[in-house]
């Protein structure tokens, strides 16, 4: 089952930077997508658009049954429930403990509030942060706080999650714990789609690999390699 | 297990309606300062607005009231006779402008001559016999306004000796009362608009120190009236507390205003205010409306431009 794919999308900023010309791809239900490429060649852009952080300029978006590149304003917030985002600088709230974090995804989105514990406690039990819940981020690790925000993307069983450097701030070790917990969310049936930097995950934990070189997509290989030299 | 309402939920949840409340009220706190400040702004507004509107309504009152007093007294020809009066009178009855004649006979007027004079008025003792006032008649019109015209026309009836309505204080007093109207509507409005400026500014800087929060709340796919509520209640509340503030203040200060001015000036006629109420009621009402418009309005207005990520 195809549950994202792209044609021919073209992405021009109103400075007229052409940050992708004519990007085809299809990713199938449960894969593991690395997207790579040097700084400044459209990694940011192509994940931005599956979130529907930025409009495509021309070309098809689908995703999971929505046309993301036509939907309305209004039906933006039914696609994000979708997907699962995880950044680079983890976007916790400073002053919420790790609980209301992870909790206040399910709350702005009007959860039936006697689900909410549960499955708050469940998720943390899944990144191992339960005995941690009544934290503050500040009082935890890099690593910690990127496996709470991880679930928190988590945390309204989206089908996919997306994720921009999330190892980019993190020691080698805390990368490959959080790495591993990719791999666990993945084998559990959620699709992976992870712009990254760091070459030897993608060398190590071989999955397919999407480069993307000026705006374009230079190579799309199945168990790939990083093959850039930074 | 259907965790999310992927439903567009139009109707809001009462637990939904109490969460917005809830953190509008929170952030009301947590921004305690600039809440504060905003507050502040709305109350100066509102105060020195209520001062206006209390002002401007009573200014009103006392033109209305001096504008009623405006009358014309038509003096007959003394030799007039009970037919010519009775003439003179269906033809002032018949100016659609007039709205009351009363007669005055010379017995009468001679009577209030001697009034206005209080105790001097022996002087006039016995002139009852020989009687020197003519005839009367007393004129309003509908409209203050109209008397100059109404007195023009009436100047040329057959048997009118003379008439006197204020010639000139009259206009110049319209003029007074006019102008001064216009002069509180326009900073009445200039105030509004500062306040609303403020407010809306405030409220932004507020909504700059939760940009983190916006912008988490829409990627976890937050609607925009979800996101927007709190800000619309905290806004709301903000103008509601500054419309209290001036209501409590300009209530007991007009309480205490017309108290002294009963005291000091017992009796006199010419310096009357409005009473305390309904004029209150009235003000606090027009307070509490702009205080809630302004804040609500700031707050949307502000929210606007972090909806877009």
């Amino acid at each position: 089952m195809i549950l994202i794919e792209m044609f021919d999308v073209w992405k021009t900023y109103p400075n007229g930077t052409h940050a992708l010309k004519g990007i085809n791809i299809r990713i199938e239900k449960g894969e593991f997508v690395y997207v790579v490429g040097p700084s400044g060649a459209g990694k940011s852009t192509f994940i931005k658009l599956m979130y529907r952080e930025e409009k495509p300029t021309k070309g098809q978006i689908f995703l999971g049954g929505f046309n993301v590149s036509r939907i309305k304003e209004r039906q933006i917030p039914l696609v994000r429930r979708s997907i699962g985002v995880v950044f680079q600088d983890f976007k916790l709230l400073p002053t919420l403990t790790v609980y209301e974090n992870v909790a206040f995804a399910m709350e702005v989105i009007e959860a039936n509030p006697k689900l909410i514990k549960p499955r708050v406690m469940d998720v943390l039990g899944l990144v191992k942060l339960k005995h941690k819940a009544k934290m503050l981020p500040s009082e935890l690790s890099g690593g910690e706080q990127q496996r709470v925000a991880l679930a928190r993307a988590l945390v309204n069983n989206p089908g996919i999650i997306i994720a921009d450097e999330p190892t980019g701030n993190l020691d080698p070790d805390t990368s490959w714990e959080i790495m591993h917990l990719f791999e666990e969310i993945n084998q559990r049936g959620t699709t992976v789609v992870m712009a990254t930097h760091n070459r030897e995950i993608v060398n190590t934990m071989r999955k397919r690999v999407v480069a993307i070189e000026a705006g374009q997509i230079a190579r799309d290989e199945q168990r790939g390699e990083y093959g850039y030299e930074d | 297990m259907p965790v999310t309402n992927r439903e567009g939920n139009t109707a809001m949840k009462i637990r939904t309606l109490r969460r917005h409340v809830r953190e509008g009220v929170k952030n009301l706190w947590r921004n305690g300062w600039m809440s504060f400040a905003s507050i502040s702004a709305v109350t100066i507004t509102l105060l020195i607005l209520g001062v206006f509107l209390i002002l401007a309504m009573n200014i009103n009152y006392f033109a209305q009231s001096v504008e009623k007093q405006v009358e014309i007294r038509v003096f007959l020809d003394v030799l007039a006779t009970q037919d010519h009066v009775k003439q003179v009178e269906e033809n002032i009855k018949a100016i659609p402008e007039v709205s009351s004649v009363e007669f005055i006979p010379k017995d009468e007027g001679l009577r209030q001559f001697k009034e206005s004079l209080g105790e001097k008025a022996y002087l006039f003792e016995g002139l009852e016999e020989d009687n020197p006032l003519p005839d009367a008649f007393v004129v309003k019109t509908k409209d203050p306004k109209q008397t100059a015209a109404v007195a023009a026309k009436i100047k040329n009836f057959q048997y009118v000796e003379s008439l006197n309505y204020g010639e000139g204080t009259v206009e110049k007093l319209f003029a007074w009362t006019s102008a001064l109207r216009n002069v509180g509507i326009v900073f009445i409005a200039g105030l509004g608009f500062t306040a609303m400026f403020l407010i809306a500014n405030t409220i932004k800087l507020t909504i700059v120190a939760r940009r983190r929060e916006i912008e988490i709340m829409k990627l976890v796919g937050a609607t925009n009236w979800f996101i927007r509520w709190p800000f619309f209640v905290e806004g709301l509340l903000m103008g509601i507390i500054g419309a209290l503030i001036p209501i409590i203040l300009l209530t007991s200060g007009y309480y205490y205003l017309l108290d002294a001015i009963k005291s000091s000036f017992e009796a006199s006629q010419l310096f009357t205010l409005l009473p305390l109420f309904p004029l209150m009621y009235q003000v606090s009402g027009a307070l509490l409306a702009i205080g809630a418009f302004i804040g609500i309005w700031g707050s949307l207005v502000s929210v606007r431009r972090f909806l877009r990520v």
